[in-house]
């Protein structure tokens, strides 16, 4: 055992003092391949990252949100729907929303103004959103004027912030009371937005939301796991598109790659040969190149890992943050919950390693089979 | 001792550019004795040698190791054998360019897992004894042609093999160099070693330092 030790740790030593002696091109490759996977794990962990805290905001949502349609197109709820909804089984609670797109001219910002069910915000106050609030530099107490669509002029005196936690979904939200925002937006009394439905058993959500569709033809139901897979494939779509713009580079990469690791110079053919006739068996020298290959490849890994982790996770992503967080004047500012997902490191790893591994093995595998007596003619 | 026996050697077997470099060679080779072969071009001495230090198998014939015959055997164990009784010393000496004269010396050793500190300090007693130890950092190809004969000796004989095969030893030497070559070789012959050697230089074959001279021509031997 203690043999075999040793002997490793001669052929590292070797291994090693051979890449010195090529270092510039030996440090190039290494940052290249670097490079090459930091940009893709920043790509993976931050939609990953992305996914999650999507989900984790939507686990409040309501199971189901109804809305109508006229024409195709969403309109709003007549009085009446919420008392027909009320007698289908297995809707635990049902609450008619009221929300509404704002554009602030001041900011060339689209709001979106809410009022929550409970009076939780009393007449003439607003709750705002985190980005709302650094973008009109408002805080508690201070008081805020919106000209209506009407043309009207309403102040409200600013009561609260929203959470920083929320931020992904809250960024520009505003929270009035219901009298508010009716009269803000000249809503008809009695009408709602949308309806959300809460449902206590999951396995009875698609089943209500098929009764929702027969009691009122004219309605949509749209399901909690439609939206988060609607999210989920446009974080997809984006890592996609991102790699898609990559693929250029990844491709020069595996060329560059390849020709290092299997474009074995006459050189190395020749060091081979002497290492063979002064008594190198053909598994050392396969054993010595695969050292090599596995230092570099994961080297440039692990190097190339931790930094994409510290660029998503410590500094935010802003190399590629505008592209995969998607594009919008109140950018939500949050910091992810640092979440890795083991298949997804374990695909990494496989395709950026093992085809290194393989371009380094197969053409040393012919060298390396060659006639000890070649370095007796060189 | 080493034996050989009807030894025959083709390159390129059964193709229309097939080649006999050795055609029935029968000798035998003393134990703690310096061989030399000698010959023109295209002879067959080096070929010679690589059946001799298993290098390459012979296409027929035998060859025996002491009691052993080693002709047929596969290449691990004929590596095993080659490491442990053969140190070679190459025409063009077939150092490792980029790495230190020390480095260079302890690389057939690296595969038998010997212990690094013992290697190292082998090593050094070797580049010591050959007026090297100065000069066992720098970079092979730094130094000088005798310098680099000397590591070259120095990296054949750091698994202390008891043979020790050279091919035109002195043929990038000046006349110097190379009698201080020869007085080396002596110093191998007195520890007991066997060395075997290819040359057509007089001041080699000639020398009282070898002990018997192989003659070859056409793969085959003329006298000796």
């Amino acid at each position: 055992m203690n043999a075999w030790i040793e002997k490793q740790r001669h052929l590292i030593d070797f291994t090693l003092a051979s890449l010195a002696r090529r270092k510039a091109k030996n440090l190039g490759l290494l940052l290249v391949y670097a490079l090459l996977v930091f940009v893709l794990a920043s790509v993976a962990l931050y939609t990953h990252a992305l996914r999650q805290e999507a989900a984790q905001v939507l686990k409040q949502s309501p199971e189901i949100v109804l809305q109508r349609m006229v024409a195709g197109r969403h309109d709003l709820i007549p009085p009446g729907y919420l008392e027909k909804i009320g007698r289908i089984r297995g809707v635990q609670s049902i609450e008619g929303r009221l929300w509404g797109y704002y554009y602030d001219p001041v900011v060339k910002a689209n709001y979106t103004f809410m009022a929550p069910a409970a009076e939780a915000v009393k007449p003439g106050t607003l709750v705002v959103g985190p980005a709302v609030a650094r973008s009109r530099g408002l805080a508690p107490g201070n008081t805020i004027s919106f000209r209506a669509y009407s043309g009207k002029l309403f102040s409200f005196t600013v009561v609260g912030v929203l959470p920083h936690a929320s931020e992904l979904v809250s960024a520009d939200l505003v929270l009035m009371g219901e009298a508010d925002f009716r009269a803000f937006f000249e809503y008809p009394a009695g009408q709602h937005t949308d309806i959300a439905l809460s449902v206590a058993n999951p396995l009875e959500v698609r089943t209500v939301a098929a009764k929702l569709a027969s009691a009122l033809p004219d309605s949509r139901p749209i399901l909690r796991e439609e939206v988060l897979r609607t999210y989920a494939s446009v974080f997809d779509w984006r890592e996609g598109i991102v790699l898609a713009l990559l693929s250029a580079a990844i491709f020069a990469f595996a060329i560059l790659a390849w020709e290092k690791a299997s474009g074995l110079s006459a050189e190395e053919k020749r060091e081979i040969g002497i290492l063979k006739a002064i008594g190198w068996e053909t598994g050392d020298v396969i054993k010595m190149k695969l050292w090599e290959g596995g230092l570099i490849s994961l080297t440039a890994f692990l190097a190339g890992f931790v930094a994409a982790y510290l660029q998503v996770f410590r500094f935010g992503a802003p190399l590629f943050e505008p592209v995969l967080k998607g594009w919008a004047v109140l950018y939500p500012r949050f910091e992810l919950v640092p979440a890795i997902d083991g298949l997804q490191v374990a695909t990494l790893f496989f395709f950026t390693v093992f085809p290194y591994m393989a371009a380094v093995l197969v053409p040393i595998w012919r060298a390396a089979i060659t006639d000890p007596d070649s370095a007796m003619r060189s | 001792m080493i034996e050989l026996k009807q030894i025959r050697k083709a390159f390129n077997q059964g193709r229309p550019n097939e080649y006999w470099a050795l055609n029935g060679i029968d000798l035998t080779i003393e134990a703690q004795k310096v061989t030399a072969f000698r010959g023109p071009s295209g002879s067959g001495k080096t070929t010679l040698l690589t059946i001799v230090g298993c290098l390459a198998r012979p296409t027929s014939g035998r060859v025996r190791l002491a009691e052993d015959e080693i002709s047929g055997l596969p290449e691990r164990f004929l590596t095993d054998i080659r490491r442990s009784t053969f140190g070679f010393v190459f025409q063009q000496f077939n150092l490792i360019k980029g790495l230190s004269a020390l480095e260079n010396v302890m690389l057939p050793a690296f595969p038998t897992g010997r212990p690094h500190r013992e290697l190292r300090e082998r090593s050094e007693a070797l580049l010591d004894r050959l007026k090297l130890a100065h000069r066992r950092e720098a970079r092979v190809e730094w130094l000088s042609g005798g310098e680099q004969q000397r590591v070259a000796i120095a990296r054949a004989l750091v698994n202390d093999p008891k043979v020790l095969i050279a091919d035109e030893p002195t043929a990038n030497l000046d006349t110097t160099l190379s009698r201080e070559f020869m007085g080396i070789l002596e110093g191998l012959h007195a520890e007991g070693r066997t060395v075997i050697l290819t040359s057509h230089d007089p001041l080699v074959v000639e020398s009282a330092a070898v002990h018997r001279v192989v003659s070859m021509r056409d793969g085959q031997l003329t006298e000796g």
